[in-house]
């Protein structure tokens, strides 16, 4: 059993950009032909303006039985596509890959669902083709309408079933596909909490039976929660291939922007989460940490207050739109979280038209102690969108003190003013 | 462990994947499965569609071929000799149309989902089994009005040409369906295509109305075998013409080897391209 169960050997994959676009259609490769009718003998490159874009580049890493291995990434470093060619549904242009034990893959749940079947027909259908036969979805059938929560409407078109209600379905069938290696691609950025605590619960069952899971997420909570070792790829390179500590701290440290603020092509370099390119709805613009004079800063005295400052445009019309503030520790620990809709104008005004908007949150003077934090930013569209900015910038903060003594007690992350009382109650 | 998968760079040798086809044949059951079951959701008479399609077609080809223009029909009332040849036809046309389209109506599950491609048009081509038996219901109580009788050992050869058709219509669709995968153009010229194919396949004439200069051009296209065969064994006219039946058979299976390799050529390159 030295083999390993998994082994990607020098793995490289290009894709040809068309710098016309769009589909080929027999008009241009006709055109092509008549403007020059032996272009196919002189030179094969000069057909379109075409250009080679290696998402993939020289991987290689091996995974033993029984490890469950995580994939981290920024957006476009490659995870999505070494999953497909791991699953086959794409192919490498170089190397190889070996698998030794029967591939289930989740790339997407809910692939194949069709409103107009019922739950129970897409259950079939769905299982089928992740590849199980129809004995095994007989079998499992009960377990997998109890696991989903749905039962009661399990013989209704499930085009009748809310967005929560699909999602949750279609990852219980695929929680009880049964291969030797499952790959699993960002299946918990859907669902509520509650589900995604479920899902995070069973893959640590599937897990525990002995079988390899490659789980790619930009949830490091997940990735820690769920993997001993992870594998950072960067531009399409393998990066660090170590414990996940060590892969996930550098990953976080990366994200880091040295600065009080961050906006354009930086900030879109480090967006993650659940991004509709095609049609946005949101697009987050610039972060900035102000302080009580609205000047950039990102050093402050605990005795003043600070702002962070959001600035995003909404595309369409927006509803429920939430602005979530994590304030995070050096291990991407939750210290302190804050929202927009907090503020009840926020929730009065649940519509949101289409502009720019700067939602400001402000910090009171007095709460922190003398540490480094760490700002994430969240803007969530429910259903739509999710935009995560993780660990986006840093601040320290300068611990006064409320008089010549307490700031002695000052290397502690809250630290706040609050009132004390003390009596004399008996003599000694 | 035994069943090590490889993934590599296509080089060289080519292998069909029979054993994996089979291993998934209950998905093909599925595709079939699913596409019953969604096929006449939302409308008011539901599978009685399968039924009035080819009859009015045949109406239609009664009225304007057999009563206006006076076709000749070998001898078989003109009603049933058109609708056998339109059942028959409507199989090939049926498969052939799915499943030319079928991979690209099914990108969102080839770009997530691993599973042997062939799978999605050898599916399509059965679905139109389920309306080829259908329909022959109807092709019973048209027999019985008009009298016909079978050819009852002649009946042996229904399978088979049954069986060529399914292999022309997905040779020619697997090849048509991965061209569609990187020319969209396929969608618009298919209609036009499969409409003027069927002029040239005796379905509304027989093969007998051609002189021999123009014989050669419709013996090479493998429906014409299997119209004929089938019309000489149901309504026991004539004797089966061996010589076209196996041209035809010959020609189905040309269609089909060639179509599926193809199809494996290409198929690798789908999910980028689709």
């Amino acid at each position: 059993m030295s083999k390993s169960i998994i082994e990607v050997i020098g793995l490289s994959k290009k894709y040809k950009i068309f710098h016309q676009g769009g589909y080929f259609t027999f008009r241009d490769s006709f055109a092509k032909y008549i403007k020059n009718p032996l272009s196919f003998i002189s030179d094969k490159k000069s057909h379109f303006s075409k250009e080679d874009f290696w998402v993939l580049k020289d991987i290689s890493f091996k995974v033993n039985q029984g490890e469950v291995v995580g994939l981290i990434g920024r957006n476009g470093a490659g995870k999505t596509t070494l999953l497909k060619i791991l699953s086959r549904i794409t192919y490498p242009n170089a190397g190889e890959v070996r698998l030794r034990g029967r591939v289930g893959s989740l790339l997407e749940v809910g692939t194949g669902f069709h409103g107009e079947l019922t739950g129970r027909e897409n259950i079939y259908f769905n299982g089928s083709i992740l590849g199980m036969k129809k004995r095994e979805i007989d079998r499992k059938l009960d377990e997998i309408v109890a696991f989903s929560g749905v039962e009661k409407f399990i013989d209704t078109p499930v085009k009748h079933f809310s967005s929560g209600m699909q999602v949750r379905l279609a990852f219980s069938v695929a929680a009880h596909l049964e291969p030797e290696i499952l790959l699993v691609d960002e299946v918990l950025a859907v669902g509520d909490a509650e589900f995604q605590k479920k899902c995070l619960g069973k893959m640590k069952d599937v897990s525990g039976s002995g079988r390899t899971i490659i789980f790619v997420s930009h949830n490091m909570n997940a990735i820690r929660t769920l993997c001993s070792r992870t594998v950072m790829l960067e531009k399409g390179r393998l990066a660090l291939d170590a414990d996940t500590e060590t892969v996930v701290s550098r990953y976080l440290d990366q994200n880091l922007t040295i600065g009080s603020s961050i906006s354009g092509v930086d900030l879109e370099s480090k967006l993650e989460g659940v991004i509709k390119r095609g049609e946005p709805s949101i697009r987050l613009k610039q972060i900035d940490l102000l302080d009580e004079d609205n000047m950039p800063c990102s050093t402050f005295s605990s005795d003043h207050g600070f702002k962070i400052c959001v600035n995003y445009e909404c595309l369409k019309i927006v509803n429920g739109l939430r602005v979530v503030i994590y304030i995070v520790d050096e291990e991407n620990r939750n210290l302190l979280t804050t929202v927009n809709v907090d503020d009840q104008i926020e929730v009065d005004f649940y519509k949101k038209e289409p502009g720019v908007y700067s939602s400001v949150c402000h910090i009171p003077a007095n709460l922190f102690g003398e540490k480094r934090f760490f700002v994430s930013v969240h803007l969530e569209y429910p259903k739509v969108e999710h935009l995560i900015l993780d660990r986006i910038l840093g601040f320290d903060v300068v611990f006064k003190g409320y008089n010549s003594v307490s700031a002695i007690f000052k290397n502690s992350f809250a630290r706040p003013r609050l009132k004390w009382n003390t009596v004399f109650t008996e003599r000694g | 462990m035994d069943n090590e998968i490889v993934i590599k760079p296509n080089k060289g040798f080519l292998n069909i994947g029979l054993k994996e086809l089979w291993d998934y044949r209950e998905l093909a059951y599925f595709f079939v499965w699913r596409d019953v079951k969604l096929r006449y959701k939302q409308t008011a008479v539901g599978a009685s569609w399968a039924i009035f399609q080819p009859l009015v077609a045949m109406l239609i080809f009664t009225i304007f071929f057999g009563k206006f223009a006076k076709v000749p029909s070998d001898g078989i009332p003109y009603p049933v000799f058109v609708y056998l040849g339109l059942l028959l036809w409507n199989y090939f046309s049926f498969g052939l149309n799915h499943a030319s389209n079928s991979m690209v109506g099914n990108a969102n599950i080839i770009q997530k989902i691993y599973f042997p491609r062939l799978i999605i048009p050898i599916s399509s081509s059965l679905i139109g089994l389920i309306d080829l038996a259908v329909s022959s219901l109807i092709l019973l109580g048209l027999m019985f009005y008009y009298h016909c009788m079978p050819n009852i050992i002649g009946i042996i050869y229904l399978p088979i040409v049954i069986f060529a058709t399914f292999l022309s219509s997905v040779g020619l669709g697997c090849f048509l369906a991965s061209v569609n995968v990187k020319y969209r153009d396929v969608r618009y010229i298919l209609p036009f295509f499969i409409q003027m194919l069927m002029f040239l396949t005796p379905v509304i004439y027989p093969l007998s109305m051609l002189s021999k200069k123009y014989k050669w051009l419709l013996i090479m296209n493998p429906m014409s075998g299997v119209i004929e065969t089938a019309r000489s064994v149901i309504f026991g006219v004539g004797s089966v013409d061996l010589q076209l039946l196996f041209m035809s058979i010959f020609i189905s299976v040309i269609l089909f080897i060639s179509g599926i390799v193809y199809f494996r050529k290409t198929e690798r390159f789908f999910a980028d391209i689709i």
